[in-house]
């Protein structure tokens, strides 16, 4: 073939698929794809653009590119080295010490110590004296100190008086607003007071027994900050750690990942659908064009020629589709930003090209892996057809359509799931449940069928469509409650679940943590709680030990391989003892014999014998302030973590636990108008942390309603895939519809008779796929409520009437748009035969 | 009373033009004709003559673009779609070609459907349409054949349930349009004797049905009483 040809040939070809583009059976495939790969680019677009923030925002938070944290002060060959390698370094030290302010007041409070060139990576903010606030990149000048506003407050200072600090006396020059490399450890709960690294020595706070962490901070090129890291990793000593960039807030990290998983994968749902209809309107295609094909046959085309043209069609049409898919998705992102931007702080960065080549790769796999199967057909049209029109296309072979399809649904979730266990989980748990609500589908076909005898013609008819076109009904009975069920999911069950879980959380739950209560303080202060109205709080001594041998031989992170379990070990536990068993930890196994004097005995929570492997009768050693104390499992209590009582992992019996150094911890519920009664009391037991566990409540509450508000819109794209079933399976009916319309007007049928068999039929199928998606939803909802959150669930007759009222209405309405044109049918078109 | 008051089916001058690519095409000129009650009419002509189209218009399928039909007493042009729907429901039978047999709908329900579509049958129950369905499909010989779908039965089967959906209502008037053109001389032959059977097989006290034939097959043609031979859109 010359260049002339070529060029001939594809104007020709191009020329032909503008001709095709008429079609409406290509018009619903790109439809669907446009749907597929928008919703899959606006999640795409969006996780790209948090994930960009997060390793922003990631060395911000660490301080660094790098961090070492060490109990030990950093030797100067670290500082040298990295100042010889080109590195930017700081140091730090942080510690706990108590303040004392105007009127002697003291205040538990947390120093830290800075370089000047703290911070490394982002910005500071105070503000002066005058109230100005500054953005800074340097830490204070010695002699001067900054404190959060809470600790000036509780001191009885402001900004220009001077604060003492260990033998130091220090100016406060401003009020510290933003510490951008905070971290989230519990001895940061108390207040901040900052002061130059150079001062911290005359404090004379650091001495033998002092808790001080050390940080090292560096920042500069990648590489060279890993050769540095690979320079400093023999170096280090027990007790000294390194953290990169993906250390940086891991619970965060964490959740947000998980949150862009599900997202992704709830995309897919709407990739899922679309290819069901993309199916549907492929297979139509196909039909149509087999006159074409076997002309093409007859006269000498090879099947592959065939298959080429044809199949090249649909994949221009994917590639246009896809784009024009993306640039939807692209602006579906700014509300997906604009729902759930403040996960991160500060401004998200613009998204990149990552999710361009993505949205594309999944309309060309959805294309090529539900339509193929059909264009195959097409490329094995026998050339006889020419002569004798019954010849149809060879049938499709169901398990290469089947075995296509999942090839190409397990790729896009092998991508997205990014863990291919995950993937294969959710790939059978798709397939098992299409494969439920298929069979479910087709019974409830089945079921209505006695009911065309008992209606009149309309509901016959209606009836009599849906049965006969058995699999085609089926597969959009599927499609429907699909996308029902993702809405009732998140409409309904979603608010009964929370509404659920607010009401398992009793009217008086605690509100307000007090950790850190000094021995000797426990009894003051309950009676002061007491005296201003409260009920007399109960104190459970707490004592921090670390776990360090089972049965008597040594364990450590290092024995097991679950992440969680070694981080249990790698640092302390907070054990208690208690004559009585907790009246909210029910014993599960064994017996409560700690009241019994002598006794050694422990009580263990459930999870943590599980996660331990611990059987009754085992023997714990924990090291408690430098003694190992040895004790044995009598019993296992089950523990609701979400109760926001006190809880603790391991009971010992008192006589076992109580010479041991401990400080007291209790909860309590604090009614909002007694706030300013706390600060008089606790400005009298400054070494106590209160924790506002409300705050944490309605934090918890905002996310779980920002991502599910954001899921809702992700489905709203499964809901609008649906559709394009819907109308997938309106167009490849249409030819028949118009025929059989055309023969009841023949008959006598008056245009009311068709209408009412329309709506009969499509009302029949949205009322199905609604009842389908509101049992799944509810049986979903259930399961949800009593394996994951454990609490007991009302079925919600809404659910049945949203799911089914809006099935019918919708389905029926939607039905009746697509093929009301089936109306205007002249009678005369049936003298004509059928095609 | 006159002979044309009598006629269940009566043209004047029709009329059919269509515009086409090639400019505007006459398929019908001038063409007028009479059907009497219980008569049989062959319209005879060969393929591209108008015959079908001639038979859309007197079946009131389509509305022609000059002349007047009236069917059954109506002037057919006087009446919208859903008019002359409703005078068709029950009182004109069809026999295609294609057979046109509902493919959702078994035998008895396909047959049933003329029945269900005329008002005059509101008040009656289902049990006694099913039963006049049945009585219907046992005179085709399919008795056995009812709970059947169309794609079950033979082309001959097929046409069989074609002609008791058409006679089941007792219509006054039954057009059949190429009735064994898609069988075999075989499987045509018993059609035909059904069809010519069964249009004048009247109840006592009804009037026999009217059948207007349109073939090209002179054969066929000559079994009925009347010939109307169609050339070029004219009656020859």
């Amino acid at each position: 073939m010359n260049r002339h040809t070529g060029l001939r040939n594809l104007r020709g070809w191009l020329r032909g698929t503008w001709q095709e583009w008429r079609s409406a059976e290509l018009r619903v495939l790109a439809a669907a794809l446009v749907v597929a790969v928008a919703a899959v680019a606006a999640v795409g677009f969006f996780t790209d653009r948090v994930d960009r923030g997060m390793a922003d925002q990631a060395a911000s938070l660490l301080g660094g590119d790098l961090a070492i944290t060490s109990r030990s002060p950093v030797p100067d060959e670290w500082v040298d080295e990295a100042r010889e390698r080109g590195l930017q370094s700081v140091r730090s030290a942080a510690l706990p010490s108590v303040l004392f302010g105007a009127d002697d007041q003291s205040r538990l409070s947390s120093l830290r110590a800075v370089d000047p060139d703290w911070p490394l990576v982002g910005e500071a903010r105070i503000r002066d004296p005058y109230g100005q606030e500054h953005t800074i990149t340097h830490g204070p000048e010695p002699g001067e100190a900054w404190l959060e506003g809470a600790l000036l407050n509780d001191l009885g200072l402001e900004p220009g008086d001077t604060v003492t600090v260990g033998r130091r006396d220090l100016e406060i020059t401003a009020v510290l607003t933003l510490e951008p490399d905070r971290g989230s450890a519990l001895t940061d709960l108390a207040p901040r007071l900052m002061l130059a690294y150079e001062d911290l020595e005359s404090t004379e706070l650091i001495g033998p027994g002092s808790r001080v962490n050390y940080q090292f901070y560096l920042s500069g090129i990648d590489s060279v900050v890993e050769a540095y890291t690979d320079w400093l990793e023999p170096r280090l000593e027990p007790g000294q750690r390194i953290q990169g960039l993906e250390d940086a807030a891991p619970e965060l990290r964490a959740a947000v990942e998980r949150a862009e998983r599900f997202l992704g994968l709830a995309s897919l749902m709407a990739v899922l659908l679309a290819g069901a209809a993309i199916a549907v309107a492929a297979h139509h295609f196909a039909q149509r064009r087999a006159d074409s094909a076997a002309i093409m046959r007859a006269l000498g085309a090879s099947a592959r020629r065939v298959l080429a043209v044809y199949f090249g069609r649909v994949l221009l049409v994917a590639v246009i589709a896809s784009l024009i898919g993306l640039a939807l998705g692209f602006l579906a992102q700014f509300v997906l930003s604009a729902l759930l931007g403040d996960w991160l702080d500060g401004d998200l960065p613009p998204p990149g090209l990552r999710p361009v080549v993505a949205g594309l790769g999944v309309g060309l796999i959805t294309a090529a892996g539900f339509a193929l199967p059909a264009m195959l057909r097409i490329g094995q049209v026998p050339p006889l057809r020419v002569l004798r029109r019954d010849i149809g296309l060879p049938s499709a072979s169901v398990w290469l359509s089947g075995a296509l399809a999942v090839a190409a649904f397990g790729a896009l979730l092998w991508w997205q799931a990014a863990d291919p266990q995950l993937a294969l989980w959710v790939l059978l748990g798709t397939a098992g449940a299409l494969l439920i609500l298929g069979l479910l589908g087709a019974a409830l076909v089945l079921a209505v069928r006695p009911l065309r005898d008992r209606g009149g013609i309309a509901l016959r008819f209606g009836l009599a469509n849906l049965s006969r076109r058995g699999g085609l009904s089926a597969v959009q009975l599927v499609a429907f409650s699909v996308g029902i069920l993702a809405l009732l999911l998140l409409a309904i069950v979603r608010v009964d679940l929370l509404e659920a879980w607010d009401a398992s959380i009793p009217e008086d739950a605690p509100n307000h943590f007090y950790v850190n209560i000094q021995p000797g303080e426990q009894e003051p202060l309950a009676d002061r709680m007491e005296e201003a109205g409260l009920e007399r709080p109960q104190m459970d001594p707490m004592i921090r030990g670390r776990l360090v041998a089972i049965n008597d031989l040594p364990v450590g992170p290092g024995d097991f391989d679950d992440e969680r379990t070694r981080r249990l070990l790698d640092r302390e536990f907070n054990l208690s003892y208690a004559d009585e068993p907790p009246e909210h930890n029910p014993v599960v196994e064994g017996h409560w014999t700690l009241d019994q004097p002598e006794s050694d005995g422990l009580s263990v929570e459930a999870g943590l014998m599980e996660r331990l492997e611990l059987e009754l009768g085992d023997s714990l050693t924990f090291r408690i302030g430098g003694r190992a104390v040895r004790g044995s499992i009598t019993n296992v209590r089950e523990v609701n973590w979400d109760s926001f009582r006190v809880n603790f992992f391991v009971t010992g019996a008192p006589a076992l636990l109580d010479e041991q150094p401990r400080t007291y911890i209790t909860a309590f519920r604090l009614p909002e108008d007694m706030r300013d009664a706390q600060s008089r009391w606790l400005r009298d037991f400054p070494a106590v942390t209160a924790i506002d566990v409300s705050a944490i409540l309605e934090r918890v509450r905002d996310i779980i309603e920002q991502a599910t508000r954001a899921v809702e819109y992700v489905f709203l794209f499964t809901l609008v895939a649906g559709l394009t079933v819907l109308f997938a399976a309106v167009q490849a009916t249409r030819d028949v519809r118009r025929r059989e319309a055309a023969l009841l007007r023949t008959l006598g049928a008056r245009r009311r008779d068709i209408r009412n068999a329309l709506l009969a039929e499509f009302g029949t199928l949205g009322f199905l796929a609604g009842l389908l998606a509101a049992i799944i939803a509810t049986v979903i909802g259930a399961l949800l409520a009593w394996q994951v959150f454990d609490f007991d669930y009302r079925v919600n007759p809404m659910t049945f009437v949203y799911g089914i009222g809006g099935g019918t209405l919708g389905i029926a309405l939607a039905g009746w748009l697509g093929t009301r044109r089936v109306l205007d049918q002249a009678p005369l078109t049936v003298l004509r035969g059928p095609e | 009373m006159d002979a044309s008051s009598q006629a269940v089916l009566e043209a004047t001058d029709l009329h059919q033009r269509v515009e086409g690519p090639s400019g505007t095409l006459d398929i019908l000129r001038g063409v007028s004709l009479a059907v009497n009650p219980g008569e049989t009419v062959a319209i005879l002509g060969a393929s591209g003559s108008g015959k079908s189209t001639l038979l859309g218009l007197l079946a009131g399928l389509d509305a022609p673009s000059g002349g007047e039909v009236r069917l059954l007493g109506q002037t057919i042009s006087e009446l919208d779609e859903d008019g002359r729907a409703a005078l068709r429901a029950g009182r004109v039978g069809f026999v295609f070609q294609s057979f046109q047999l509902l493919p959702a709908l078994s035998a008895l329900e396909n047959v049933l459907l003329p029945l269900e579509l005329n008002p005059e049958h509101e008040a009656q129950s289902g049990a006694e349409l099913t039963r006049r369905a049945n009585e219907a499909l046992d005179r085709v010989g399919l008795a056995q054949r009812a709970r059947h779908y169309p794609h079950q039965l033979s082309g001959g089967e097929q046409q069989r349930v074609a002609i008791a959906r058409a006679i089941v209502d007792h219509p006054a008037i039954l057009f059949a349009d190429e009735p064994t053109g898609n069988l075999d001389g075989r499987t045509g032959e018993p059609i035909i004797e059904h069809l010519f059977a069964l249009a004048h097989d009247a109840e006592p006290g009804r009037t026999p049905t009217a059948l207007l034939l349109v073939t090209h097959d002179p054969e066929l043609a000559s079994r009925c009483d009347r010939i109307i031979r169609i050339q070029d859109g004219v009656l020859a």
